[in-house]
C-alpha cells in the first residue's frame, strides 16, 4: 500500500498544473450531431498542400465520397460529410480570419447517416506501403489538434527505424475530454488501429500513454488488450504539456528528442489516440473521414458534452444546437492553453478541431490584467518543459534581438505550449513574443537569396 | 442571436499563479511582525524611524515616476518593501534626517536610475544603507540598548537631531553581539539572539520572526528557498569547522547564524528576485558566494558586520552567474547530438 503511494507515475521535468475543468463533460457519452443546413469544407484542413476538388458545382454527392484529392505526398483528400449537393466551389471563411479555397455543400433534408463503402484494406494481407496509402486516402490527419497528415509520420525515412509506437492519450489540455471518451467507448477501434500502425511503422511494440486523471480509460483499455499484440498501457502524471510529443516520449521512454529533430530520431512514432481509433474504424471499410469527436464545453455552453460532429459544420450552428448563452464573448477551438480564439462564428470546424470552449464576458481572461516588468522570479524558468529561459528570451524579444534569441537561447525549440505565459506574475505575453520572433526569423530566412 | 463581435487573443486563454503585486504585498505582510517587534524592542525612536524610511522611499518613488509620467507607481508594492527593509537595517536612534536622505538615495540611485521595478542591479534598500554607512559612519555604528524602560515615552535626542548637526546621544547605548565578539571576545547566548533580546539594527534582532516570515513566503512559493538555505548553510558550515579547529579565535556556528543582520539579509535581502539569479543552480551558487563573503568580512575584515557588502557583491555578480550557469536545454548536449 505504502509503496504504491510512494510510486509516482512517470513524467517529464518542469511543466505546470492548470485547473482541469474536465468534470463537466468527462462522463457524457459521445452523441451524434444533426447535419447543418450548409457545410463549409476548406481544401486545406491539414498542414501541407491543399487538396484539389474532383467534383463540380451542382453535382450530387454521397456521404463519404471523395470531394477533393490529395496534391502530392504531404496532403490528404477531403470527403463529403453528408449526402447533398455541391453548391459552390470558391472561397470559404476560415479560422485564420482569411477566406481560403473551399467547397460549400448543402445536405439533402433528412440526409441519412449511411456512409459510402470503399475497398477494404486488411492488416493481415497489406504491405506497410499499402496501409500508409490507405491512411492517406482516408484523409486522416492528427486529430489531437496539429492536423499533420498521419501517413507522413508513418513513412520512416531512409536509414532510420522505429522501435516503439506511442499512442497519445494524455489529453493534457484543460476542458477537453474527447480522447477520454474515445478511450472509454472505442477501445476495439483503437486496438485495430494499433495493428495497422505497428505494421506500417515496423515498430516492435506499442504503448498507450494516459494521464492518471483518466483511470477508467486506462482500466478499460487494459481490459481490451489482446494477448497476441505487443501493446501496453502506461499511466503518466497529470501535468501540462504532457500531451506534447516530446514530453510524452520523455515520460514513457526516458528519451529526449534532439533539438531540431523529430521523434523518429529516437526511434519513436507518436500518434494521437483518436486518430488511431479512426484508422482502426475506417480502413477495414475503405472509408474516408467525415466526422470527428469534439468536446463542447465552457461556462457559456448549456448542453456541455462530447459529440460526433460532421467535418465542415459551421460553428454558429454548433453553438445554437449546444445551447450557448447569447452573451458569449470568447470562443476558441482547441483547449484554452494552445487553442485558437475565433473572430467569427461563421467558420467551420475542421479535422484538427478537438474542442470548442466558450466563455462569457465575466469569465474570460480579465481584460485589464496589468503588465509589470519582469521581476526575475524564475517562475517561467521552472515551468518551461524544454529548459529554455523565457525571461531572458522575453527581454531579448522586447529589444527585437531575434537573432540572439535563436543562436544563444534556443528560441526555435519552443513549441509554444504557453506555460511561461500562464505562470508569469507580471503577465508578460511571453509566448506571444516568441511567436512573433519565430515568424520574423522565418520570413527573413524565406526572403534571403538562395545561393 | 449571438453578439456580433467576439474577443480574440492568442493562447493561452487562461492564466494562473500569483501576480507581481500579490507577491510584493505578501513580502510586506511577512515583514510586518518583524517591524512590530522592532517597535516593541526600541520604542518610539524605531517607530519614527520606520515611518520616515517608508515616507522617504514612497515619496521619492511617487514623484520620480510622476516626473516621467508613469501612472500609479506605488501600486506594485515593491517600494513599500524597500522602505521597510531599509528602515529595518538602520540603528534605531539614527537621526531622522539621515534616514530621510538615505531613503531618497535608495530609491533614486538604487532603483529609479536603473529603470525602476525589475531593472535594479542592487537591492535598493542596501544601496540606501551603504550610502548612510559611507556618509555617517559614526551614527550608523552607534547602537541603543534594547528594552529601555522609557522607550515608549521618551524620544531619544539623536532621533530629532536637526539636519547637518552632530547627533547627541542622551540614552544608554548598547553594543551589538557582533562587536562584543569582535572587539571584546564576548559571545552572546544563542537563545537571546533568537528571541531578539539584544542590541542591533532596528529589525535584525529577532531571528525567529524573520525565519517565520521567510517560511511563510516559501510556503506561498513567493521566495526562492535555495538562496537563504545555501547562504545560511555556508556560513554555518564554515564557522562550525573553524570553531572546531580553534574555539578561541573563531565563534561558533549558531552564534554566527543568529547574530547581526545575517538572518534579515539572508531571508529578505539576498532573496530580492530582481537582483538574484533566475535558475535553481544559479541561486544556490549565489547564496554560497554571499555566505563566504559574509564570513570573510566578519571574521577577517575590519568591520564587525559584512552582510550588506556581501549581498551587494552578490547582486553585482548575479547577472554573470545567470550568464554562466544555464540549464541544459531539452534535446541538446552531447548525448542527443544528431548523428
Amino acid at each position: 500500500m505504502l509503496f504504491d503511494l510512494l510510486k509516482k507515475n512517470p513524467t517529464f521535468r518542469h511543466g505546470i498544473h492548470p485547473p482541469q475543468f474536465k468534470e463537466d463533460t468527462r462522463d457524457k457519452p459521445i452523441r451524434h450531431f444533426p447535419f447543418a443546413p450548409v457545410m463549409i469544407i476548406p481544401l486545406a484542413q491539414h498542414i501541407g498542400k491543399p487538396s484539389v476538388p474532383v467534383v463540380s458545382e451542382g453535382q450530387e454527392v454521397t456521404r463519404g465520397q471523395m470531394l477533393a484529392r490529395a496534391d502530392g505526398f504531404v496532403s490528404v483528400p477531403m470527403h463529403a460529410p453528408a449526402s447533398g449537393v455541391i453548391k459552390k466551389i470558391g472561397r470559404v471563411p476560415s479560422i485564420s480570419g482569411k477566406m481560403v479555397p473551399g467547397i460549400f455543400l448543402e445536405p439533402f433534408p433528412g440526409s441519412s447517416q449511411e456512409v459510402l463503402e470503399g475497398k477494404p484494406v486488411k492488416v493481415e494481407t497489406s504491405t506497410p506501403e499499402e496501409i500508409i496509402n490507405a491512411i492517406q486516402n482516408a484523409g486522416i490527419v492528427g486529430l489531437g489538434g496539429a492536423a499533420f497528415p498521419t501517413h507522413v509520420k508513418l513513412k520512416i525515412p531512409e536509414g532510420k527505424h522505429a522501435d516503439t509506437l506511442i499512442i497519445n492519450g494524455a489529453e493534457c489540455e484543460p476542458y477537453l475530454t474527447t480522447d477520454h471518451r474515445v478511450m472509454l467507448e472505442q477501445a476495439p477501434d483503437i486496438i485495430q488501429g494499433v495493428r495497422y500502425l505497428l505494421k506500417a511503422t515496423g515498430a516492435a511494440r506499442a504503448i498507450i500513454g494516459i494521464e492518471s486523471n483518466k483511470p477508467d480509460a486506462a482500466e478499460n483499455l487494459r481490459n481490451h488488450l489482446p494477448p497476441d499484440l505487443p501493446l501496453s498501457v502506461q499511466v503518466v502524471e497529470v501535468k501540462y504539456p504532457q500531451g506534447a510529443e516530446k514530453m510524452l516520449i520523455t515520460a514513457i521512454l526516458g528519451r529526449e528528442v534532439p533539438s531540431g529533430g523529430l521523434p523518429i530520431d529516437v526511434h519513436t512514432v507518436v500518434v494521437n489516440v483518436a486518430t488511431t481509433a479512426e484508422i482502426g474504424r475506417l480502413l477495414p471499410h475503405g472509408r474516408g473521414i467525415q466526422e470527428r469527436v469534439i468536446t463542447i464545453t465552457g461556462p457559456g455552453i448549456k448542453k456541455k458534452g462530447n459529440y460526433w460532429i460532421p467535418i465542415g459544420t459551421p460553428l454558429r450552428y454548433i453553438l445554437e444546437q449546444a445551447g450557448a448563452e447569447e452573451d458569449i464573448d470568447r470562443v476558441f477551438m482547441g483547449g484554452p492553453m494552445m487553442g485558437t480564439a475565433v473572430s467569427s462564428l461563421d467558420i467551420p470546424i475542421t479535422k484538427g478541431t478537438s474542442g470548442i470552449v466558450a466563455f462569457r464576458e465575466e469569465e474570460a481572461r480579465k481584460k485589464d490584467v496589468k503588465i509589470y516588468p519582469c521581476i526575475h522570479c524564475g517562475a517561467c524558468v521552472d515551468a518551461c518543459p524544454l529548459f529554455l529561459n523565457p525571461s531572458k528570451l522575453g527581454i531579448l524579444a522586447k529589444f527585437k534581438d531575434y537573432h540572439t534569441m535563436a543562436s544563444d537561447y534556443n528560441l526555435m525549440d519552443c513549441f509554444e505550449c504557453g506555460s511561461c505565459t500562464y505562470v508569469c506574475p507580471s503577465h508578460i505575453p511571453l509566448v506571444q513574443y516568441f511567436r512573433i520572433s519565430k515568424l520574423v526569423l522565418r520570413n527573413e530566412k524565406a526572403k534571403a537569396p538562395h545561393v | 442571436m449571438f453578439k456580433k463581435t467576439l474577443h480574440i487573443g492568442t493562447s493561452p486563454h487562461i492564466i494562473g499563479g500569483s501576480s507581481t503585486d500579490q507577491i510584493m504585498r505578501n513580502v510586506v505582510f511577512a515583514l510586518l511582525p518583524v517591524a512590530a517587534f522592532a517597535v516593541y524592542t526600541f520604542g518610539l525612536s524605531a517607530l519614527l524611524l520606520l515611518i520616515t524610511a517608508l515616507a522617504s522611499c514612497l515619496l521619492t518613488e511617487y514623484f520620480l515616476n510622476r516626473w516621467i509620467d508613469k501612472s500609479s507607481p506605488l501600486s506594485d508594492w515593491s517600494v513599500t518593501i524597500t522602505g521597510l527593509l531599509y528602515g529595518l537595517t538602520l540603528p534605531p536612534h539614527l537621526p531622522l534626517w539621515m534616514v530621510f536622505v538615505g531613503g531618497v538615495i535608495a530609491v533614486a540611485l538604487g532603483k529609479f536610475i536603473f529603470g525602476g521595478l525589475g531593472y535594479n542591479v542592487f537591492n535598493p534598500a542596501l544601496v540606501g544603507r551603504a550610502f548612510i554607512q559611507a556618509a555617517f559612519p559614526v551614527a550608523i555604528t552607534t547602537w541603543m540598548a534594547p528594552f529601555l524602560p522609557d522607550r515608549f515615552s521618551h524620544i531619544p535626542g539623536s532621533t530629532l537631531t536637526l539636519p547637518f548637526l552632530k547627533p547627541v546621544y542622551d540614552i544608554t547605548s548598547g553594543a551589538t553581539p557582533l562587536s562584543l565578539m569582535k572587539f571584546e571576545h564576548h559571545t552572546t547566548d544563542t537563545y537571546n539572539l533568537l528571541m531578539g533580546m539584544t542590541s542591533g539594527s532596528t529589525g535584525e534582532t529577532s531571528a525567529l520572526l524573520i525565519l517565520l516570515g521567510g517560511l511563510y513566503l516559501i510556503a506561498r512559493k513567493m521566495m526562492n528557498w535555495r538562496i537563504p538555505v545555501a547562504l545560511l548553510g555556508t556560513v554555518y558550515l564554515i564557522s562550525t569547522v573553524l570553531h572546531w579547529s580553534n574555539p578561541d579565535i573563531y565563534p561558533g556556528g549558531l552564534f554566527m547564524l543568529f547574530s547581526g543582520g545575517l538572518m534579515l539579509g539572508a531571508v529578505f535581502m539576498a532573496t530580492d528576485m530582481v537582483a538574484s539569479p533566475i535558475t535553481p543552480l544559479g541561486a544556490t551558487v549565489y547564496g554560497i558566494i554571499i555566505g563566504i563573503m559574509i564570513y570573510v568580512i566578519r571574521v577577517w575584515g575590519g568591520l564587525p558586520e559584512g552582510v550588506m557588502y556581501a549581498i551587494l557583491f552578490g547582486n553585482a555578480v548575479s547577472p554573470h552567474i545567470d550568464n554562466f550557469i544555464r540549464p541544459r536545454v531539452y534535446g541538446t548536449g552531447k548525448q542527443w547530438s544528431k548523428s
